[in-house]
């Protein structure tokens, strides 16, 4: 029996599948239950798979590959490795979710392959994002990932918790974006390196809220973002006992979020703790706007879109482009409305799946050109050309953009800040 | 002591926050541009005369969170294939250090190193030792933790599950 009092929601998950209490700064290794690979790292694994460790996947029920990155295909060296992946799939047996199906992050959440307690690792950074139901998500390497495929197992060091707590009323109109923005802002691009950073106070947030905050939490250098547990998490999945952390847990350091101060934020190029009030950089040409990525291509995501964009057109001289994060938000987006909606705003629709988020194809990005995104990284050249400048914001935000041509706060949250003022 | 760890070595002196997409630009992935030449845009962007100017050995210098943003590991695999001689850096970015480590790029980290050295600077190198001798001042790197260090000697982790079977420090 394994004695948990005192352990944040890390060391928790690690003590538990490692078999014995472990805290911070200690190795172990554990077996992991489910590997996801993406197109563009698949075939770097796939050779480390057959290369260097025999070739053999000890369970192929846990391994999944996802073509979203570059998907479909945008020339022939990418449409080649496409074919060797598939190929690959069919003689091991691991689940492959082809062209098409959705972003890696999003696919893997919404078909129950992470949940509470388990350990998914990630060929992604990204991965942090299923924190959101108490997954220990985190990134890798190609080595590592392949290492994890064939042995079924990883090596871990524990980390430290950097805890935020979510406290005070939040303003009508304040995305997880902004919230999540804030925290990076807070704790800075490094702030939380080889930490777990453990999110309370966010019940008041949906599912898909928690995934923008979770996979955030890579923004700041985390391994994972855990989301602590509550009701609704409860209702949707299994919850192990150990999974309720006391409050007698060593942190490395407790950041109270006042939720009821916040207000629109966008990151500022080149980088994504250089943030900054909307207020302040209102006004900037924007050439194009795109909604969509792991941290912002949602239903709830189009659905704000679109009830800006209801009736209106998008600015001339500005294009928005929206990728849906998977077909399962596709479909639901086609049945509730919500594309027409935004087809009939101007919108262009993209393929489910990552976009032109690393810059590859899909509205890659001119010199000079400027985009606000509901993407996770505005780095030089993130997007195509290292003379761009890509700001990330709230789909909100972004949308209330590409109505206006010009960078904009969202109406929603103007009337309420005036409220508040004149009150 | 041989002549290989002291040769001459240039130092590329690089600032913080030195990201995946700056080391190797997303759209020249290996699987964009062929696994034969996609290193040759390393840098691409923050310094283009790089990738054509480096010479194996060299060794690169940054501040904090060096590395930090995709997992990406064919960006330092991008270095690997230019021969870099090591990373010296005040931080690394988690991620990228594993990945570092895990194709046997010596990665080092130190405070105080990085704002002794400047781009352009000429150095001996001893790698078993540790250390870097630039005229007459000589530092001492600080090596990576025992549990990889058991890992590298078998020539890297991918060697030492296949040799073992199991990882450093697993029963």
């Amino acid at each position: 029996m394994i004695d948990f009092s005192g352990l944040t929601l890390a060391e928790r998950i690690l003590s538990a599948r490692s078999g014995a209490r472990s805290t911070a700064g200690e190795l172990v290794v554990v077996e992991v239950d489910q590997v996801m690979v993406v197109d563009s790292i698949a075939p770097s694994v796939i050779r480390r798979i057959h290369e260097d460790l025999g070739g053999v996947i000890k369970h192929p029920e846990r391994v999944s590959i996802v073509v979203d990155h570059v998907a479909p295909a945008a020339n022939v060296e990418v449409a080649t490795t496409q074919q060797q992946v598939r190929k690959f799939a069919r003689e091991t047996g691991v689940r492959l979710f082809d062209v098409g199906r959705g972003i890696c992050h999003q696919v893997l959440m919404e078909e129950r392959l992470a949940r509470p307690g388990w350990i998914v690792l990630g060929s992604d950074s990204h991965s942090t994002t299923y924190g959101a139901v108490c997954a220990f998500g985190t990134g890798m390497g190609a080595t590592d990932i392949a290492l994890a495929a064939v042995s079924g197992r990883t090596w871990l060091r524990v980390p430290e918790t950097v805890r935020v707590n979510l406290v005070g009323e939040r303003p009508a109109g304040l995305s997880a974006k902004d919230v999540a923005l804030h925290i990076i802002r807070t704790l800075s691009a490094d702030g939380a390196t080889y930490a777990s950073i453990e999110y309370h106070g966010a019940e008041g947030f949906t599912k898909s809220e928690r995934m923008t905050l979770a996979n955030l939490a890579v923004e700041a250098g985390a391994k994972v973002g855990l989301v602590a547990p509550d009701a609704a998490l409860a209702r949707e999945y299994d919850v192990p006992d150990y999974l309720q952390v006391d409050d007698t847990a060593t942190y490395l350091r407790v950041v109270d979020i006042d939720l009821s101060t916040l207000t629109p934020v966008v990151s500022v190029p080149f980088y994504v703790d250089n943030v900054h009030a909307v207020a302040e950089q209102q006004g900037i040409a924007v050439d194009q706007v795109f909604i969509g990525t792991c941290t912002n291509g949602r239903l709830d995501d189009l659905h704000v879109a679109a009830d800006i964009l209801r009736g209106k057109r998008v600015a001339e001289g500005t294009r928005l482009l929206v990728i849906p994060a998977s077909s399962k938000v596709l479909e639901d987006a086609v049945a509730d409305g919500t594309f027409a909606t935004l087809l009939a705003a101007g919108a262009v629709f993209g393929t489910p799946g990552c976009g032109p988020c690393m810059g590859r194809h899909m509205g890659v990005l001119a010199p000079g050109e400027v985009c606000v995104s509901t993407s996770n990284r505005n780095f030089m050249g993130r997007m195509g050309s290292p003379d761009a400048k890509i700001f990330l914001a709230s789909p909100a935000v972004a949308a209330t953009t590409a109505l206006n041509g010009v960078l904009s706060e969202p109406a929603v949250i103007t009337e309420h800040l005036t409220e508040q003022t004149h009150v | 002591m041989s002549d290989a760890t002291t040769l001459n070595r240039r130092i590329w002196k690089f600032a913080d926050a030195i990201n995946t997409d700056d080391i190797l630009p997303g759209k020249y992935a290996p699987f964009m541009v062929g696994e034969d030449r996609f290193h040759t845009y390393a840098f691409a962007h923050l310094r283009p005369e790089f990738a054509s100017s480096v010479k194996p050995g060299d060794i690169l210098v940054g501040g904090r969170n060096w590395g930090l943003g995709s997992s990406r590991e064919y960006a330092p695999q991008a270095l690997k294939n230019l021969g870099i001689g090591a990373i010296i850096a005040e931080s690394f970015a988690r991620i990228h250090y594993r990945n570092l480590l895990n194709l046997g790029i010596p990665a080092f980290e130190s405070a105080t190193i990085p704002a002794q050295l400047n781009d352009g600077d000429v150095v001996q190198f001893n790698l078993q030792e540790g250390r870097v001798t630039h005229g007459d001042a000589e530092y001492q790197l600080t090596p990576p933790p025992a549990f990889l260090q058991d890992a590298l000697a078998e020539g890297s982790i991918l060697a030492y599950y296949r040799k073992y079977q199991r990882f450093p420090g697993e029963k």
